[in-house]
């Protein structure tokens, strides 16, 4: 009675229907695979009186009723899928997916337990916390970030010339952090230890972006890794806080004082695995929780706006000139780097098809804001820039990202002014923050690597 | 005639566990026997049906396992537990209670089936 040929059609109207039931929420595979049945059931019967099939599908999702009164009595019984939850070894009902997911576990555990390792290596050959702080400093990210590269490569399944080129890197890194003679307390191992980090991280963005390092896409990715990841590693760090408070308080109570298990181990062992557990995190939570960073974005952007409005308004009210502190210098860059931030994490989020709308507005106004007080911070210190600032490597680091930033945001303003006015698109704006992500790694190479020579490694 | 929701739910979960005390069975299936004891007057859903099933299952009183039938579809069949025959025994003492004392009020003969039914109708 069925041809193969309706036989065929009919499949692929189970096929659409399936996908119809799984976009609910609250029905899993394993519902739908019952429910198939269901319908399958009655489709047969309906077929056996003489119902064409066609006509047999038809009437028996009639029957069925609403997709709707049935995922609400589902949630009824099964509320707690409304919450995704995360589960370590996603249960996705597909055993392909399982087995990777398992694998994944397996290799962030491997990476995370080499981080939390290598940290105390250092420790072998004598260098302890307490006295060599600076080498710490320096080189704290070394021995956590290559992991999490590793992880991120393992991952995206990198060739060899992309595995080469993170190991090159991350030597370069190891050279630029040891290779000087600095003094413990000289300027340049500040300089050094703030911007290998950024550097560093670039490099970890490569290895995310392994399996197509040119894409635009990719790289915003990226961005939303980086934020993701800020996140979880926040919660994780406050979450290892309460650990180490309770292990020393409880400890302390029987007379045992576990100060130096807590600072030599537990700490930096627990925040380098970290590292890796978080990255983790954010691949395997992808699809699971709604990412956070553009959520916090959507809250802060008007707060900071009205913030940076009335500083302005004030500065002007008052026509007070900004008395720029010799280092305050680094505020405003910090300033810079927050708007930046809430700029990109609003653009990761948006909708690149939807049409400007206030909040594209609210943005333009917040970025404009903050070049205006970054202009006139300018101004201020552009007269004294050859005989006070300039002249040490903390300036003149803190300088050129003032200037790296503020042409990022003058830019971004004028995209965003022409989209607002539908003159550009978009992706316009998207490039232009993904393509600016080289000029952050070149920066902070330059710094890591010329400047400690450039000013005489003071 | 159709029975009233309320009551088609209080009967659900003795009417399920009864139909699995005579033998393991799916949910189509089960669908149908219902169809059949009731002679089409209990209007079941599968928004009804599947639900309770899982609460069953979450509940003890039925174990589920996937078995395939004809080429690639699975299908999944529920058994009665132990435990499942033990709380088809307590509702099935309080459901003839109820029918007890609805017999003693109405005092007439009809079928038990329909007898307590035609209570809120």
């Amino acid at each position: 009675m069925t041809t193969p040929d309706g036989q065929e059609e009919l499949e692929a109207q189970f096929a659409q229907w399936r996908q119809y039931v799984l976009r609910r929420r609250v029905l899993q595979p394993s519902d739908a695979d019952e429910l198939e049945d269901h319908l399958r059931g009655s489709v047969d019967e309906l077929v056996a009186v003489g119902l064409s099939p066609d006509e047999a599908f038809l009437v028996a999702v009639k029957r069925m009723g609403g997709l709707d009164e049935l995922s609400r009595e589902f949630a009824r019984e099964h509320s707690e899928r409304l919450w995704k939850q995360l589960v370590l070894t996603a249960d996705t009902g597909s055993p392909v997916a399982d087995r990777r997911s398992r694998r994944d576990l397996w290799a962030m555990v491997a990476c995370a337990a080499g981080a939390a390792a290598s940290v105390k290596v250092p420790a072998l050959f004598g260098l302890s916390f307490e006295h060599d702080g600076s080498f710490y400093a320096r080189n704290l990210t070394l021995l956590a970030l290559p992991w999490l590269a590793a992880f991120l490569a393992w991952r995206r399944r990198a060739r060899r010339p992309v595995i080469a080129i993170l190991v090159a890197l991350f030597a370069l890194g190891a050279v630029a952090a040891n290779a000087y003679p600095l003094a413990d307390k000289s300027q340049s191992v500040v300089v050094t230890s703030i911007h290998l980090p950024i550097a560093l991280w670039l490099v970890v963005g490569l290895a995310y972006v392994a399996d197509d390092w040119r894409s635009f896409r990719r790289r915003m990715d990226f961005i939303r890794f980086t934020g993701e990841w800020f996140i979880y590693f926040v919660l994780m760090a406050l979450g290892g806080g309460v650990l180490a408070a309770l292990l020393f308080n409880t400890f302390r109570a029987i007379g045992i004082l576990p100060d130096e298990f807590t600072s030599n181990w537990l700490l930096p062992c627990g925040a380098t695995a970290a590292v890796v557990v978080a990255g983790w995190l954010v691949e395997a939570k992808q699809s699971v929780v709604e990412n956070i960073a553009p959520v916090l974005t959507r809250l802060f952007t008007p707060l900071f706006t009205a913030a940076l409005l009335a500083f302005l308004v004030a500065v002007v009210w008052t026509s007070h000139g900004i008395d720029v502190e010799r280092e305050a210098l680094i505020l405003f860059d910090l300033l810079l780097v927050v708007v930046l931030g809430l700029l990109l994490y609003s653009l990761s989020a948006r909708d690149p098809l939807a049409p400007p709308g206030p909040f594209d507005k609210l943005q333009l106004a917040l970025v404009v804001s903050a070049l205006a007080i970054d202009v006139l911070v300018l101004v201020d210190i552009t007269g004294r820039i050859t005989d006070e600032y300039g002249s040490t490597p903390n300036r003149a680091a803190a300088l050129g990202e003032n200037v790296i930033l503020l042409v990022n945001l003058a830019w971004s303003a004028w995209l965003l002014l022409t989209f607002i006015r539908r003159r550009t698109s978009f992706a316009a704006l998207e490039r232009w923050q993904t393509g600016y992500l080289p000029v952050y790694a070149a920066w902070a190479w330059i710094v890591v690597l010329a400047f400690p020579p450039l000013f005489g490694y003071v | 005639m159709k029975v009233a929701k309320d009551l088609v739910a209080a009967s659900a979960t003795p009417m399920v566990l009864g139909i699995l005390a005579e033998g393991e069975s799916y949910g189509y299936a089960i669908l149908r026997r219902i169809n059949e004891l009731s002679g089409g007057e209990l209007d079941w859903t599968e928004g009804l049906l599947y639900p309770l099933l899982h609460r069953l299952e979450r509940l003890g009183y039925a174990e589920s396992s996937w078995q395939s039938v004809t080429g690639e579809r699975k299908r999944k069949y529920y058994r009665i537990t132990d435990k499942g025959v033990a709380e088809l025994a307590e509702q099935r003492r309080q459901w003839d209670t109820v029918m007890h004392a609805l017999k003693e009020i109405w005092h007439d003969r009809l079928p038990l089936t329909v007898n307590p039914l035609e209570g809120p109708a």
